[in-house]
């Protein structure tokens, strides 16, 4: 594929933009990238996990503006009273209340930050004595990361985990 | 502690400036294309907002139990000597020499507030205080060597756990200000010298392939800083969803990769671009070993080429560890600090300049000319 900027240099640049919920595709050399402001130098795209969290923000907001006061973005958290349109705007919770507080509204924004919306490795200390693992949660955790390791091609420890599963599902039994 | 260092007084003491930092030190797997590896944990106390909405008593106590936790740390031993400092307390030098050790953020050295840091004397370890979450334990360590750093991490953590009720969810994991960050609230960083992928017109491609992968590239100074000097700092995106030791093991697994195609693209220049590289990287030598001036920008740039004429076998053999220093302690804060006094930019050309001359000089009297030097007499 050519650079869709010039035509005259194969692209080697993909870059995906998401522009108030707008998804806009781009396909550029690197010296058309860079005009743009979208390389920086050496080639390597000017990117942060600030901008990828403030494009998604941006996805959501038409709800969020809205007056009515059930509206999603008039929430607000009852421990440190951000509201949720407080965070879309500013890409920070107040407090670790906020996230109980605004569970449905951050599912989504976690699930395309992270592929996934569920912990799976270490446990604080506290959490971690007060709260040992049930079966049923190692099973889920396990299933978890079976589809993490499929997803990433990690075949070896794929099957290492599904013999785990299986032997966690017979005792259950 | 020892307070007999030179310098002057202003609380900060020798702690920040005796040394560039271990990290710095050139070993390490990989430590040729590898300059170093970072690993940072973000936690934060329950129950409390989180710093940006923490009013000021509730910052002061942060603070107070920052100190708690140096002493628990000290007491403790194993992970040698640690100090509390409270960034008000410091000079904005000294706060911007702590930026240029990688030992804080920018944003740290210049929000205000009650913030802190606490402090090994080796600077490898730093614990930002009151950041954008309360507490971000940061280890760093000379080469590709993620698991060391993430070790350090882990067991400070595990000690700070003991003492702090940590925000965790046991669905979400560590709870931090960023969604971004939850979960493991690790970010393992490497940065890595690049060169000859920037002078292919490669970068795009690698990064492009690194993305789809969940890896982030940023700038040397991390987070919204632009790369220069073909330093690059790579980094997990994704910090949910995934157990420590599989993030670790995935970026060690992408930075590998990517030092494979650097390594790739140096061939390629040495089979089709010699003369014009050796000339290049002598020359860059050459403009090193005899400014009079040198801006921040020509210093780190000629500093990567004369660190690939090295390892290319152009250059005299100078330590990887000499030129890793030369990075930082080339930085205006540190330059300054060095002088002991305020410098005007000018005059921290003059100094640098005169810094690096005597940093290559000393280093060609010792290791005697390089292979590629025709001056050395080839028969
Ligand atoms: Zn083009
Ligand atoms: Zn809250």
């Amino acid at each position: 594929m050519m650079c869709q900027d010039c035509g005259q240099n194969p692209a080697t640049v993909h870059i995906s933009q998401n522009i108030n919920g707008e998804q806009t595709e781009l396909y550029l050399c690197a010296s058309c990238a860079q005009a743009r402001g979208l390389l920086g130098p050496g080639g390597f795209p000017q990117f942060s996990l600030q901008d990828l969290l403030a494009g998604l923000l941006n996805a959501q907001k038409a709800g969020l503006e809205a007056e009515e006061p059930e509206a999603p973005g008039r929430l607000r958290c009852g421990l440190c009273g951000l509201s949720y349109r407080d965070f879309a705007r500013a890409g920070r919770l107040g407090c670790s209340r906020c996230y109980r507080e605004f569970a449905a509204q951050l599912e989504p924004l976690l699930r395309r930050i992270h592929g996934s919306t569920r912990h799976t490795a270490k446990m604080a200390g506290a959490q971690a004595r007060r709260a040992p693992q049930t079966e049923t949660g190692d099973l889920e955790r396990l299933r978890q990361e079976l589809q993490a390791c499929v997803s990433r091609e990690d075949f070896e420890r794929a099957a290492e985990i599904r013999d785990r599963i299986r032997e966690l599902e017979r005792k259950g039994k | 502690m020892g307070s007999d260092a030179p310098g002057p007084a202003s609380g900060a003491g020798p702690w920040e400036t005796d040394e560039a930092g271990k990290w710095l030190d050139g070993t390490g797997p990989e430590a040729g294309m590898v300059v170093s590896s970072r690993v940072r944990l973000a936690r934060n106390l329950e129950g409390h907002p989180f710093p940006h909405l923490l009013d000021q008593a509730g910052g002061e106590k942060v603070l107070s139990l920052a100190q708690d936790v140096t002493r628990e740390i000290n007491n403790f031993g194993h992970f040698g000597e640690f100090k509390h400092l409270r960034l008000a307390s410091l000079r904005p030098l000294d706060r911007r020499v702590l930026v240029e050790k990688h030992l804080i953020s920018p944003h740290h050295a210049e929000g205000g507030g009650s913030r802190g840091v606490i402090l090994n004397r080796e600077g490898t370890v730093s614990i930002m205080v009151n950041e954008e979450d309360h507490f971000r334990i940061q280890c760093l360590s000379s080469g590709l060597d993620l698991a060391g750093a993430y070790d350090v991490a882990g067991r400070i953590d595990d000690l700070m756990g003991e003492r702090i009720s940590y925000a965790f969810d046991p669905r979400l994991g560590y709870l931090t200000a960023c969604p971004t960050n939850v979960g493991t609230g690790l970010r393992a960083s490497v940065m890595m010298h690049l060169p000859a992928l920037v002078m292919t017109d490669q970068a795009g491609r690698v990064t492009t392939a690194m993305s789809k992968v969940g890896v982030v590239v940023r700038g040397f100074f991390g987070e919204g800083t632009q790369a220069s000097g073909d330093y690059f700092q790579i980094s997990n995106q994704i910090t949910l969803g995934r157990s420590e030791a599989s993030i670790l093991d995935d970026l060690g697994a992408v930075v590998r990769e990517v030092s494979r195609q650097e390594a790739e693209a140096r061939e390629s220049l040495l089979r089709g671009r010699r003369h014009s590289l050796e000339d290049r990287v002598w020359r860059a030598y050459g403009v090193l070993g005899s400014a009079r001036i040198l801006s921040t920008d020509e210093a780190m740039r000629l500093l990567s080429e004369v660190r690939l004429g090295v390892e290319l076998g152009f250059l005299p053999r100078i330590p990887i560890r000499v030129l890793n220093r030369l990075l930082v302690v080339t930085r205006p804060g540190y330059l300054q600090r060095l002088a002991g006094r305020e410098l005007a930019p000018a005059d921290r050309d003059l100094r640098r300049a005169e810094l690096v001359r005597r940093a290559l000089r000393s280093w060609n009297g010792r290791g005697g000319p390089g292979r590629g030097d025709p001056a050395a007499g080839a028969p």
